[in-house]
């Protein structure tokens, strides 16, 4: 092959490279290894880790343990999925089909008709929901709740500073409701959506849905709210009382929690041509062929859209994504299908709120804090203990048990608190444990 | 020429399948004590809240369900399948299967990010090593896996260089974010998203990099970074980056290297050597994580001394014992993304770069650059085909080539060609990203992974593709005649009206005139 290039030495291709950045020395890595020791190696490593199926554990907090149907694991990991590109209509016809369903079963999860296929994840969706929200209103703020995931927060703030002013509003501090008059006193001619989740960060679900979305758009202002997609099993879709922007986390549907690597983005929209327009990812729209009653898959295309044709106009600069997630969760939708994702939601509801019963019946714990109904999440008080949260914590890894999450220095105003997350996975043998460990950790 | 033809299944979309009542699968049992006692606990919801109607999801069986999948999976085009040489700055390379099988171990996929770090030591170290092993590669300071993606760690750079900026109380004067013309469009749309002004610099028409001249017209107090792509996705290597650093370094202003072209350069130049203050590399191209249909990615960024206060939270350190999680930074931009970041790619770096070491991590490069230019050799004298810019130059992983030539004599352009393509049984090829500074342009990139027969394949099909312009073009114009589908209408591409993102949006506006 050198030879045919005309060259004596590969070195002679990189003839551009200033010779004083050639590197003179090999890198300091380690030696080459065959296949078995680097699997053997990095299994020892990896054993060093507790999976859920070794230690129970109650986390949640934008990352949930649910259990991933073996098809999922399947189908995403053919080779023709798993190691494709961006494709093409014909080519990859079968990746654009199933991300297509994958649109389509988050739209009637969520109550919209325009899905986006699957971003990053929650938190950065809300960043750019919020940028499209100001790009569609033409105004520079946005108002969410003060019970918010501090993450999303952060990460929302990245993308808005300096173009964008972000608001906290208040809640009812028995209820953990939004606090409506708190937001009708902030809400502005310069406000562009009002952004709840439900169910909060904390847990307990935000009945003023409706009331929220009014009051938002009685000023001109959109209403935005972000999911956890299984509470969708019973919890009514948000277009049905007034989102018109619905973000969210997938993870929930068959995607394995990996470290936090499960997340993938939800953003969907009302099905008009303003919000289609500021849509900041690539869509895909099915279409019709030459062939009588063929589908056809197609990314939307409104020219100038993204930064791939417009650069610095562009309306974001995402690229790759988090795409193969997206192909899981529609295999995991269609396995659940209306009635299991209904079945789904009333067992995690069921379980959660027998966990909730157990830990309230322990003397100086309350559990909830807030006064609402609650989905998966709840929050866990212990301050009529001598304990504060990471020693219970401590104690409960002594029992094998891996607690919720402590949230005391996120919410001081909520004093030595975790957030507790229970699912279906979750047996009754796991919760009881959980109890009884907590009631001799407190007594 | 191998004859090719996808599998057609003529799979309906899933909506139209299955049977009422129909379910793939069966949940944990709530154990009877539990369900007696909160028979009814959805009538805690409050009644504003609750669903009314159950979504319209498919009713299907579970092997109905796996083989709907299974279907689609084979009218698709992964690395797995057949040649994938011809998709410029995408890297597609080999992705060993052994770690899918690692990054599917419970004790990796069911794992919570929040964790104690008691329960998860093997992965902290995993993590803490390969930033390491990419501090060597890239000859940076200190490496943060937390970015989603390539783009996410270009604007991950950028929110640093903002807070930089902003801690010197310079922000408000320093306005400008210069970016070449032929870097990667996320790096002027980072920019933009962090609300900086974006100058462009066009390439010098023999070079294909911008002069020298240029730049320094531009510079200026109000400077506040420099995003370069170095190599380009053209193939060229920016050999006057020395030059460019010192001008910005000496306006105050930062230089961010966007490193997504690294395959060719792994053990050979390093990033932080050039004198760049930051830069990103992406796991899922050059350091192998299946590319999965755009994502999960990860992008990772590196950053100089200087900068290590403001990486995104958590970092993982080592105090000689174990391996925990900090958070205490004050001055950190905090997140671009929630938790860790996509640590499967991390996971699959880890036993990539140990499979390699580094003699094998420099091979990489070698071979890619060697593949890349036999194909610009092989290819040097279709009809139609030129290879604009650096004249007499040898090229990194990729080159951009113009159909410019083809087009003029056929009518026939890249887009067309590009179909006709998938009919040989290889991917589309990459174009370019917009504009089109080289006119009708096709950017392969053979990568390290793909054998001389092989190549000699690809280049047989580009030599068939222009022999077929000149003699039989209708077959191009009507291509492709071997893949699942047939051709498209394209009008819901670009027409809100007929656009349906959903099937409910198509059942609503097929039925709407």
């Amino acid at each position: 092959m050198l030879r045919e290039i005309g060259v004596k030495s590969i070195d002679e291709l990189y003839a551009d490279v200033p010779k004083k950045f050639i590197l003179k020395r090999g890198l300091n890595l380690p030696k080459t290894s065959s296949e078995y020791e680097v699997r053997s190696q990095v299994m020892a490593l990896l054993s060093k880790n507790k999976s859920f199926y070794e230690m129970p554990s109650f986390l949640g907090a934008g990352c949930w343990p649910h259990y991933v149907p073996a098809v999922c694991d399947e189908i995403i990991g053919r080779g023709e999925f798993l190691t494709s590109y961006t494709g093409d209509t014909y080519i990859d016809l079968g990746r654009f089909q199933a991300l297509f369903e994958f649109q389509s079963m988050i739209g009637e999860l969520v109550g919209l008709d325009a899905v986006s296929w699957p971003m990053y994840d929650w938190a950065t969706v809300c960043g750019e929901a919020a940028r499209m929200a100001a790009r569609i209103t033409g105004r520079q703020e946005v108002l969410v709740p003060k019970i918010i995931h501090p993450e999303r927060l952060l990460v929302m703030k990245n993308y808005c500073e300096g173009l964008i002013d972000v608001k906290l509003i208040d809640y009812h501090p028995e209820t953990g409701q939004l606090d409506l008059e708190d937001l009708k006193r902030k809400i502005s001619s310069n406000t562009a959506a009002v952004y709840i989740e439900n169910p909060s960060y904390l847990g307990f679900i935000e009945a003023q849905g409706k009331e929220i979305s009014d009051v938002a758009h009685d000023r001109g202002a959109l209403s935005m709210v972000g999911v956890e997609p299984i509470s969708l099993g019973v919890l009514a879709p948000p277009g049905e009382y007034g989102a018109d922007i619905v973000v969210g986390e997938g993870q929930p549907l068959g995607v394995h929690m990996s470290y936090g690597g499960g997340v993938m983005g939800i953003l969907a929209c009302r099905d008009e041509e303003q919000f289609l327009a500021e849509m900041p990812t690539l869509l895909l729209t099915i279409t019709s062929t030459e062939r009588q009653g063929e589908h056809g898959f197609s990314w939307w295309a409104l020219p100038k859209r993204l930064h791939y044709e417009s650069r610095e106009k562009g309306k974001s600069f995402t690229g790759t994504n988090s795409a193969l997630w997206g192909i899981s969760a529609a295999v995991y939708m269609a396995l659940l299908g209306p009635q299991g994702i209904r079945e789904l939601a009333e067992s995690v509801m069921q379980k959660s709120h027998y966990a909730m019963k157990r830990i309230s019946e322990i003397k100086g714990i309350k559990a909830p804090i807030f006064d609402s109904a609650h989905f998966e999440e709840f929050t866990v008080n212990f301050d009529r203990t001598r304990k504060p949260v990471n020693r219970v914590h401590k104690a409960l890894l002594k029992h094998g048990i891996q607690g919720g999450k402590d949230i005391t220095s996120e919410f001081p105003e909520l004093g030595k608190t975790a957030l507790y997350c229970v699912t279906e996975i979750h047996t009754k043998e796991q919760i009881d444990s959980l109890a009884a460990a907590l009631k001799g950790i407190v007594r | 020429m191998r004859r090719y033809h996808c599998a057609i299944w003529d799979e309906p979309v899933i909506f139209e399948m299955g049977q009422t009542g129909e379910r793939g699968h069966i949940l944990p049992a709530v154990e009877d004590e539990i369900k007696s006692a909160f028979q009814n606990v959805t009538s805690r919801i409050p009644p504003g809240m609750r669903r009314k109607q159950a979504p319209r999801l498919p009713e299907l069986s579970e092997p109905e369900t796996l083989t709907h999948y299974l279907h689609l999976s084979q009218q698709n085009f992964g690395f797995d399948s057949g040649i994938v040489a011809g998709v410029g700055t995408c890297t597609m390379k080999y992705s060993p299967k052994v770690n899918e099988q690692l990054c599917r171990m419970p004790q990796f996929a069911d794992i919570h990010p929040l964790q104690d770090e008691e329960t998860t030591q093997g992965i902290l170290e995993i993590m803490y090593k390969v930033c390491k092993w990419l501090e060597e590669i890239t000859g940076m300071d200190e490496v943060n896996l937390q970015p989603g993606g390539g783009s996410h760690g270009v604007f991950t750079n950028v929110c640093m260089m903002r807070a930089y900026h902003k801690l010197n109380k310079e922000l408000e004067q320093r306005t400008d974010v210069i970016v070449p013309l032929l870097a990667h469009p996320c790096n002027p749309s980072s920019a933009a998203t962090a609300g900086f002004k974006v100058i462009t610099l066009e390439p010098d028409e023999e070079t294909g990099c911008p002069d020298l001249g240029a730049l320094k017209a531009v510079v200026s107090k109000h400077t506040a970074a420099m995003m370069l792509t170095d190599p380009y996705d053209t193939g060229v290597f920016d050999s006057n980056i020395e030059e460019y650093v010192k001008i910005i370094h000496e306006v105050g202003g930062l230089v961010l290297l966007d490193q997504a072209n690294a395959n060719s350069i792994l053990g050979v130049v390093r990033a932080g050597d050039m004198g760049a203050d930051m830069c990103q590399v992406n796991l899922h191209k050059s350091f192998s994580s299946p590319h999965g249909g755009m994502g999960p990615g990860s992008g990772p960024v590196g950053v100089k001394e200087e900068f290590r206060k403001f990486l995104p939270v958590p970092v993982v350190e080592f105090d000689g014992k174990k391996y925990r999680l900090n958070s205490d930074r004050p001055y950190s931009v905090g997140k671009t993304r929630s938790f860790l970041g996509n640590i499967q790619c991390a996971l699959r770096a880890y036993a990539w770069i140990m499979a390699l070491g580094a003699e094998g991590i420099r091979e990489v490069a070698e071979v890619a650059v060697l593949n890349n230019n036999y194909v610009m050799k092989k290819l040097s004298d279709v009809r139609g085909l030129s290879l604009p810019y650096a004249k007499g130059h040898h090229r990194m992983q990729e080159a951009r080539f113009s159909w410019e030539q083809l087009k003029k004599d056929t009518g026939i352009g890249t887009v067309e060609l590009n179909q006709r393509i998938e009919d040989f049984g290889v991917a589309n090829y990459f174009m370019s990203h917009q504009p089109w500074v080289v006119p009708e342009p096709m950017t392969p990139e053979p990568t390290e992974s793909i054998s001389k027969a092989d190549l000699d394949r690809f280049c047989e099909m580009i030599r068939q593709l222009s022999h077929e312009a000149y003699t039989n073009p209708e077959i191009i114009r009507t291509a492709p005649h071997n893949c699942a589908v047939s051709r498209i209408d394209p009008t819901p591409m670009d027409d809100p009206k007929k656009t349906a993102l959903t099937w409910n949006a198509y059942l609503k506006k097929r039925s709407s005139p």
